[in-house]
């Protein structure tokens, strides 16, 4: 029996609540005890979840004018300044950015306490924070200078823009050097004192779709508590890393960029975080449903820890020099176990990213869907599988006359 | 009463039965929290100690004799669990196992008996859920 569906069908099912929700850690068992035909027959969704730090996150603001009328030059709130070479009262202000008045890495490592990361989580709290814009004035906008206490209510518009997150697969990373490493993959012990690794594994949503089958510039999701969507393949999108057999890539490869309202998230699912000697990021909750259009995507989201795979790198060395060296390829059923085997070495293993928080966004989508407040969305065009890119004149989206 | 109590002992010291005093000749109940302890080399120990409070004072100032600083434990580390997200990357910075995760949920748990007060954890931790308390 071939299974076929298209969104249609299934976003039918949805709203009569009828509908098969499973999470991508469910399937797993499910298609391990039934088999893959059985269970592509019976489940319409899978949803996926990851909860983790992702850098390249941020949100573009627009502040409201003042009176008389300011074209910000420069921006700063709670000390972080935020770009404002935009139109008047717009800014970007990016996760990572840290206060001028943070002595950074001169005092090693750096605490960074405090960031944009920290910020866009107080502002979606609900907190006020201190906006201090100044200008050269112009015909058209005379104020140079202005102060006040801003909270995210008062900003007429407000949306998380993360242009790189939910990496399809990341490194792990050891440390082969004599001294501590101070890393955006945490705190690297000397002589392999152990092994972080940074993705939900069997959860995370590209790990699901490994050949981007459902997900594109469109698909709506959770995003960081709320509801976003897939805006763009994302920065160092790499659709042609190595791949296994089972076509999951055994490198970091694809990326996606997210978009969504920032005024309906929740602070529990953006957090700010401070890496010691790194920097400040941001902890972003995404979660992806997928639509079992076909046998071939249920067999995708049905691979489990056991059969995906991260290469081991040292950031003493290869890393930072750019050499592309591994040392080795390990499951994430062996990270999860909380020892890895480098060579002859025992390494203890940590993760970055929570896998709790990872299996609570899957539920919760789940949730949503089955209730039938969750529909799903057809992209106009799947993130690309190969390095050509998307034929954009073309695109009409997958699977819809099918 | 009850107090929990930090012991430096000096290298010299290190090998002498304390414990067995206390409990014996004092009548303490000595709950021994942790021990940093090495043959020729200071050691420390985390201990909680109840009984009569006359007893207690007679225990201090016994170890005090035999040359073992007597401090009271000021100092708590506390998981903050609210703050919490769940990451895990503590787990392999904290020396004692007071931090660990539960498979195959992979939920962290933080042990206040293992904790050693050493402090790694606070600054390791990315949300700052770990925090020194006095
Ligand atoms: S203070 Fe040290 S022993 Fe205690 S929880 Fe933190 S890292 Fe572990
Ligand atoms: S590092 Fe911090 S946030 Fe992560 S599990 Fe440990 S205590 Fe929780």
């Amino acid at each position: 029996m071939l299974v076929k569906r298209t969104y249609e069908e299934i976003n039918a099912k949805i709203r009569a609540g009828k509908a098969v929700v499973v999470t991508a850690e469910e399937v797993v068992s499910m298609a391990r005890e039934r088999g893959v035909e059985e269970t592509a027959a019976s489940v319409d969704v899978v949803t996926t979840g990851t909860f983790g730090p992702m850098c390249s996150s941020g949100v573009f603001l627009n502040l409201g004018q003042t009176k008389p009328k300011i074209k910000i030059k420069e921006l700063y709130l709670n000390g972080v300044e935020a770009y404002s070479g935009l139109a008047a009262v717009d800014a970007y202000l990016g996760a990572t950015q840290i206060p001028e008045t943070d002595p950074a890495n001169k005092r090693y490592p750096g605490d960074f306490n405090y960031g944009g990361g920290h910020l866009i989580e107080e502002l979606v709290a609900g907190k006020e924070v201190l906006m201090e814009a100044t200008s050269y004035g112009t015909d058209c906008y005379p104020k140079k200078k202005a102060e006040k206490m801003i909270s995210l209510e008062e900003m007429p518009q407000a949306f998380l823009f993360n242009p790189r997150n939910a990496y399809q697969n990341y490194n792990v990373a050891v440390n082969l050097s004599d001294k501590t490493l101070y890393t955006y993959m945490g705190i690297l012990k000397p002589d392999l004192g152990n092994a972080n690794y940074s993705t939900a594994g069997q959860l995370s949503p590209l790990f699901n779709d490994p050949y981007y089958a459902t997900i594109g510039m469109g698909t709506k999701i959770f995003l960081g508590g709320g509801i976003g969507y897939v805006s763009w393949f994302g920065t160092q999108h790499a659709p042609e890393a190595p791949r296994g057999d089972n076509g999951v890539p055994l490198a970091p490869a694809g990326t996606m960029a997210v978009i969504g309202d920032l005024k309906q998230m929740d602070p529990r699912w953006l957090r700010g975080m401070s890496f010691l000697g790194y920097g400040a990021s941001l902890m972003v909750g995404i979660g992806i449903p997928i639509p079992i259009l076909s046998e071939e995507i249920l067999r995708h989201t049905a691979v489990g820890d056991d059969e995906i795979f991260a290469p081991v790198v040292d950031y003493s060395e290869a890393y930072p020099q750019g050499t592309g060296d591994t040392l080795g390829q390990v499951s994430y059923a062996e990270l999860k176990s909380g020892e890895i085997t480098i060579g002859e070495r025992v390494v203890p293993s940590a993760p970055l990213s929570s896998y709790p928080g990872a299996r609570e966004i899957a539920a919760m989508l789940k949730e949503w869907i089955q209730k039938g407040e969750f529909m799903l969305s057809r992209p106009a065009f799947t993130l690309p599988a190969t390095n050509e890119g998307v034929d954009y004149m073309k695109s009409v989206g997958p699977a819809f006359s099918e | 009463m009850r107090q929990k109590l930090v012991l430096h002992f000096p290298s010299t010291v290190v090998e002498q039965p304390f414990v067995y005093h206390l409990v014996k000749d004092m009548k303490l109940m000595v709950n021994i929290l942790k021990a940093n302890i090495n043959p020729r080399k200071e050691g420390r120990m985390v201990v909680e100690v109840s009984g009569e409070k006359e007893d207690f004072l007679e225990g201090v100032e016994f170890l005090q004799s035999r040359g073992v600083k007597v401090f009271p434990l000021e100092q708590e580390i506390v998981w903050v669990k609210e703050k919490c997200t769940q990451c895990g990357a503590c787990t392999v910075i904290c020396p004692s196992g007071a931090l660990s995760l539960k498979r195959p949920e992979m939920e962290i748990q933080f042990d206040d008996d293992k904790c050693i007060i050493c402090e790694y954890c606070i600054k390791a931790c990315p949300a700052r859920a770990m925090e020194a308390r006095y």
